[in-house]
């Protein structure tokens, strides 16, 4: 392996960090690779829906655009409002973005192929994913912005009305699998029967709960009261142009992946093939993610942006309440005994 | 040194200065914000000391969820900072008295044990079984009523929390949500027929 190979030169310790920081880019580098074409593919799908062609001037079918657009927002200025906090100013787009990348060091792409294997995988996920609302609160206080203001309020009572619902669900899975590990959470949806043993059956609500509290999470159609252009502008983030804005824009989108990835990993069997005899693999998570990101497209491009206080009954009144019951239906089953998987 | 020392100074470091910024910080959002990086840095630690599931909970807990409400509060709220800076050298002599007294039962209960005896090796883990797996044994089986007491208290506080602050306006133009779902094209909208008036109609010649 390359660490034995680096190893005489740089040291035990050099030598595991530089392995470390070698197997960490193997992962950020691909991940951002689809934040740019889940970009591209956002506009594509979108303009289908709409009976547009999309973005097809800039290399083969517009399969460049992607690049054009960073290299646009790279070139234009950062403008820094009068009044600002301008440490917290620049401060918050990293803070969105630190927790939408680092999440994917416990991520398993495949039976033993993961960056940190560790046990409580699945806790130092909500962990850092509750994180990111920061980034939000901050780029809308640090902006001294009436609309940055009003649309970090909004989308910090947002996620932290939808992240109970989105824990309670993942409490659930974990009940299922006995093991925080996400490895072994996939694991014990092998059983034999392939798309039946997925814990997609009878976790049933708790997926849809689960993937739609994580478009409320992630800001995004029809959740997306927190950029609301009609209202407010754009939001917390109405201030920032350039590099700034796109870490936002990269924020956002990573989010997008990393809830289509855990979904498919604690509901979808993650690499396991759905049909029994066909072997296992990476294409079949590479699958189910590109299945689960479609969805976030088809929702922008089909529901009206939700009302306010809809938001929040739907959060509080009807996702924790049905959460709770299976909950409690779960464990009365597997107490008695009556599971049928 | 090692790595490990190294970013266990790091970590006291940024630590100890974050919680000094808690305090000394004029502005409360800083002050907040300081203690986020408070809260991340003791995590840190506590990871160090392979207590990953205390470390990951103060995180979740503390950073992903108290301190966001925190935040939102101190946010909304107009606070003058002239105002709250009134009255400090009256204020100086209580508070040198609390955090005196405070100061001294907590060298009383720590200082004597840190001073006069060596530094102890952290057990190392009994078990290859991560301490989250421990933990939750232990806490429903063994300590099962005193963790369904502390729920039950939890429980009673937020029953209080909501009880103090519910106050329902009269004059609140407040539409039941099932109203407004069972709401449907025969109750909002009638087609009726009527007479057209007749209007002169244009001689295409």
């Amino acid at each position: 392996m390359i660490i034995e190979f680096l190893t005489p030169y740089l040291g035990d310790q050099l030598a595991y960090f530089s392995w470390t920081l070698i197997k960490v880019l193997a992962i950020l580098i691909p991940v951002t690779l689809c934040v740019a074409y889940l970009t591209l593919a956002e506009r594509k799908v979108i303009g289908f829906i709409q009976l547009r062609l999309g973005p097809n001037r800039v290399g083969p079918k517009g399969l460049l655009q992607p690049f054009a657009d960073v290299l646009k927002l790279l070139t234009k200025e950062i403008i820094i409002p009068n009044g600002a906090n301008k440490f917290l100013f620049v401060v918050a787009p990293m803070l969105s973005l630190m927790p939408a990348l680092a999440a994917w060091a416990v991520m398993p792409f495949a039976d033993g192929l993961v960056l940190s294997n560790i046990d409580a995988g699945l806790l130092y996920v909500l962990a850092i994913t509750s994180m990111g609302v920061y980034g939000v609160i901050v780029a809308g206080w640090a902006s001294n912005s009436k609309y940055a203001l009003i649309g970090a309020m909004r989308s910090g009572a947002q996620i932290v009305a939808y992240e109970i619902a989105m824990g309670f669900a993942l409490v659930c899975v974990l009940m299922m699998s006995g093991s925080l590990n996400l490895t072994t959470i996939v694991d014990t949806q092998r059983t034999g029967l392939g798309l039946l043993g997925w814990n997609l059956i009878p976790l049933f609500p708790m997926f849809v709960v689960y993937f739609i509290s994580g478009v409320a999470e992630t800001n995004r159609a029809p959740f997306d009261v927190a950029e609301g252009e009609s209202e407010i502008v754009a939001g917390f983030h109405v201030e920032y142009s350039g590099t700034t804005f796109a870490v936002f824009f990269l924020a956002e989108y990573a989010n997008m992946i990393l809830i289509a990835a855990l979904t498919s990993l604690m509901f979808l069997g993650g690499w396991l093939s759905p049909i029994p005899g066909i072997p296992d693999g990476f294409g079949w998570l590479a699958a189910k993610v590109a299945f689960m990101l479609f969805f976030f497209l088809w929702f922008r491009a089909t529901f009206p942006r939700y009302r306010y206080d809809q938001i929040m009954r739907l959060g509080w009144k009807v996702f924790i309440p049905v959460t709770i019951v299976w909950l409690v239906l779960i464990g009365v089953l597997m107490r008695m005994d009556w599971w049928p998987w | 040194m090692s790595f490990e020392n190294f970013s266990f100074y790091l970590f006291a470091a940024v630590l100890i200065g974050a919680a000094l910024s808690v305090i000394f910080s004029r502005n409360p959002v800083h002050a907040a914000l300081s203690l986020v990086l408070a809260f991340f840095t003791a995590a840190g630690i506590w990871l160090m000391l392979e207590a990953e599931f205390l470390a990951i909970s103060l995180i979740l807990v503390y950073v992903g969820a108290v301190m966001v409400l925190f935040l939102f509060v101190v946010m909304m709220l107009d606070i003058n900072l002239n105002r709250m800076r009134e009255g400090y050298w009256n204020y100086l002599l209580p508070a040198l008295v609390v955090s005196g007294i405070f100061l001294t039962e907590l060298i009383i209960l720590i200082g004597g044990r840190v001073a006069f005896s060596k530094p102890e090796k952290v057990p190392a883990a009994i078990t290859s079984e991560g301490n989250t797996l421990q933990l939750g044994r232990l806490l429903y089986t063994e300590y099962l009523y005193a963790f369904e007491l502390a729920a039950v208290i939890l429980l009673v506080a937020i029953v209080a929390a909501i009880a103090l602050t519910l106050r329902r306006r009269k004059d609140m133009k407040l539409v039941s949500s099932n109203e407004q779902f069972s709401a449907n094209r025969e109750s909002r909208l009638k087609i009726i027929s009527m007479p057209s008036e007749g209007g002169r109609r244009e001689d295409p010649s």
